[in-house]
């Protein structure tokens, strides 16, 4: 009792411990403040990232199953309006349709009217008959026989069938009416509706109707684009921060184009996309919508990148490397080939990678070359119009069909699976061929 | 001042050497011979210039920014800073050993094989495995390595990396062999062993040594000169140096009055 009396009677004249002790709480405090500010910013980070992640895959996971209806086909010459040719060319160009539309009222004899008729041969879509053609080319024999075929359906049953669309009769605003719904329930009782993997999403092109609209067209398109931008911003890029790091003189000159370059990688990418239309399409000529220019205008965007990723990983090689081959008497070229770059190498490689990510993702640019427009074949060569994945994103987002809505999803799940593989790759190369001194 | 440098059989030769580092001078009139045959070493206290002087010796210092040389410094009597000279060259001749060890991230046999690589000096394979085996023979290295040859020379102690830098200076047959503050980064074993590795190349090469050990210094060198504050103070016999100085800077130093 009487000590702590004195103690606080003596708190003028505190030793130095006593007034450190009395701030070591307060020093304490801030530290839990800042451990838990930083604690809740990477779960408030974490969290919408989840909630991105779960809308996305919660939307377009089941854009990769797609609905497919059985029909007993009669495949006859009359109805394919083929006769008696059995050439690969009659083939091509019988009318498949007509041979579907036939079955499906077989199936729906109590479809009379031509609006009913019109409902029937609805609910197939209008590309089924690419399966007909497929199967009637490898094998001839068929014609004139009733098959079992697994068709396509168009995309409002789909849409129904997977849940996104009311199948209650009688409401407002049903895509589909409702003898047509009363149609699909009778197929579902039959067993003749299923859900399948969504190979046409993974081997076709885009399409107005949604069942049929595939993104290979684009994925092909972001392949050409993104190697002729790795084959023109890497040698030059790497060049560039070679000669700025290990050979030119440190002036003002050089002082101002290291400026320039931090200053190009904070442009907007649009501006790069304006750039690429005066330059390489009015200028140049080049084809509009090609994923050569797309690549061009993308290696532009790269270029800040790898020089600035390159530069700090040339920087990172220790100076005793360099005074060590020097000193045996090694040019500056060869001491920057034989030792500098190879140790440089892991560093400017994903830094490379990372710009090639960020270009996988680029979308404004291209839209300003052209690459926004709709096409349907896949592209065969990089001077070949082509749509490329985020634009692909970008066009299906404003498409009104509710199919496209998952689609959408599923093109940005393809688009951030191929970012995390390159990520990925970016991390295992510098995990791989990372050395310590 | 340096009375003791007019020897005929100078090796490297400087006369009135001043270098600047941008605005800053940190050589400033040096005369200094070095003879072939002989441990010379450089003492002084941080920032006296001996390494500078060193550096000047392979033109190290042409990788520094701003770095500028005057006056005369000659290597068999050619003028080391002639325009025409080849650094290349130049380098091959005076090789150099670094403060810390410095072996290149590849294996040991391609740290030793490098310099003779890029100077074409094997015509074949068995021409250049013989110059590595010499090499690290020299060095004193090759029986605690020999079995490990394809092993990474950075995984080595720091003694033996040292050594393994020894090795591959001397593949390329330099004539002098500049070493500056070899024994820094090393413990009192690792030490001896570069120490004793000097005494025996000493009868090859010529060699120059910046040390911070007077000790050091005392124990390797036939010839010490004396740097302070970018002037060269005293230049003499070791022995000399040591027992009886000339100059009362140098007494000062070497009895540890500053340094």
């Amino acid at each position: 009792m009487t000590e702590s009396t004195q103690l606080i009677r003596s708190s003028d004249t505190r030793t130095a411990a006593q007034i450190a002790a009395s701030h070591l709480k307060r020093r304490h405090a801030a530290e839990r403040r800042f451990k838990a500010i930083g604690l809740s910013a990477v779960v408030v980070a974490m969290t919408f990232l989840g909630l991105l992640l779960f809308t996305i895959l919660g939307n377009g996971l089941s854009a990769f199953t797609q609905t497919y209806v059985k029909l007993d086909v009669t495949l006859s010459p009359e109805l394919l309006g083929i006769g008696e040719q059995r050439t690969a060319e009659a083939l091509a160009t019988a009318d498949y349709g007509g041979v579907i539309k036939d079955a499906m009222y077989k199936r729906f004899p109590a479809a009379q009217s031509r609006a009913e008729k019109r409902e029937v041969a609805g609910l197939i879509s209008s590309g089924a008959d690419m399966a007909l053609r497929k199967a009637l080319a490898a094998n001839p024999e068929l014609i004139g026989t009733t098959q079992t075929f697994w068709l396509v359906a168009d995309d409002t049953v789909d849409m129904a069938i997977k849940g996104y669309t009311s199948r209650q009769t009688g409401q407002e605003g049903n895509r589909l009416s409702d003898k047509q719904l009363g149609w699909l329930a009778e197929l579902e009782a039959d067993g003749g509706v299923t859900r399948r993997f969504n190979s046409i999403l993974f081997s076709s092109g885009d399409s107005r109707e949604p069942e049929l609209a595939g993104l290979w067209g684009s994925v092909v398109g972001s392949v050409f684009s993104l190697l002729i931008t790795l084959a023109v911003s890497f040698p030059l890029g790497v060049a560039t921060a070679i000669y700025l790091e290990e050979f030119a003189p440190k002036n003002k000159w050089t002082d101002l184009i290291e400026v320039n370059i931090n200053n190009l990688a904070a442009v907007p990418s649009v501006v790069f996309g304006l750039l690429g239309l005066a330059v390489f399409l009015n200028f140049l000529g080049m084809p509009r919508s090609a994923p050569l220019v797309g690549g061009l205008v993308l290696a532009l965007i790269c270029l800040p990148t790898i020089i600035i990723a390159g530069r700090a990983a040339l920087k990172a090689v220790p100076p005793s490397i360099r005074e060590a081959a020097a000193g045996l008497g090694a040019s500056k070229l060869q001491v920057v080939t034989d030792h500098v770059l190879p140790l440089a190498m892991p560093g400017i490689l994903t830094g490379t990678i990372l710009g090639m990510a960020h270009a996988l993702g680029e979308t404004a640019p291209l839209l300003m070359i052209g690459m926004v427009a709709f096409i349907v074949d896949i592209p065969a060569s990089p001077l070949d119009p082509s749509a490329v994945l985020p634009v692909q994103v970008y066009l299906w987002a404003d498409s009104p069909e509710r199919a496209f809505v998952e689609r959408t999803s599923a093109a940005i799940i393809v688009l951030l699976i191929f970012l995390a593989a390159m990520n990925l790759g970016a991390i295992l190369l510098r995990k791989k061929f990372e050395r310590r001194w | 001042m340096n009375t003791a440098n007019t020897n005929g059989t100078a090796k490297v030769r400087s006369r009135g050497l001043e270098v600047f580092y941008g605005e800053k001078q940190a050589l400033f009139g040096v005369d200094l011979d070095i003879r072939s045959g002989e441990v010379t070493a450089l003492i002084g206290p941080s920032g006296c210039g001996k390494s500078t002087f060193l550096r000047c010796i392979n033109r190290m210092n042409d990788l520094v920014d701003g770095a500028k040389v005057n006056g005369s410094l000659t290597l068999d009597g050619d003028d080391i800073y002639h325009r025409e000279v080849d650094v290349v060259q130049l380098r091959a001749k005076v090789g150099m050993v670094f403060q810390k060890p410095n072996p290149f991230p590849k294996s040991i046999y391609d740290n030793v094989a490098y310099g003779p690589r890029i100077h074409g000096m094997a015509a074949d394979q068995a021409e250049l495995d013989e110059i590595v085996m010499t090499s690290l023979e020299k060095a004193g290295l090759l029986g605690e390595v020999k079995d490990r040859l394809q092993e990474s020379g950075t995984g080595l102690s720091g003694g033996q990396q040292q050594r393994l830098c020894i090795a591959r200076a001397i593949a390329v047959e330099p004539e002098v062999i500049l070493m500056d503050e070899p024994c820094s980064a090393l413990d009192p074993i690792a030490t001896a062993k570069v120490e004793e590795l000097i005494d025996e190349l000493r009868d090859n090469y010529t060699i120059v040594i910046v040390t911070h050990s007077m000790q050091q210094a005392a124990r390797v060198s036939q010839r010490t000169a004396f740097f302070h504050l970018g002037k060269l103070i005293e230049m003499g016999d070791t022995e000399q140096i040591f027992t009886n100085p000339q100059q009362p800077l140098t007494q000062g130093y070497i009895t540890g009055r500053f340094g």
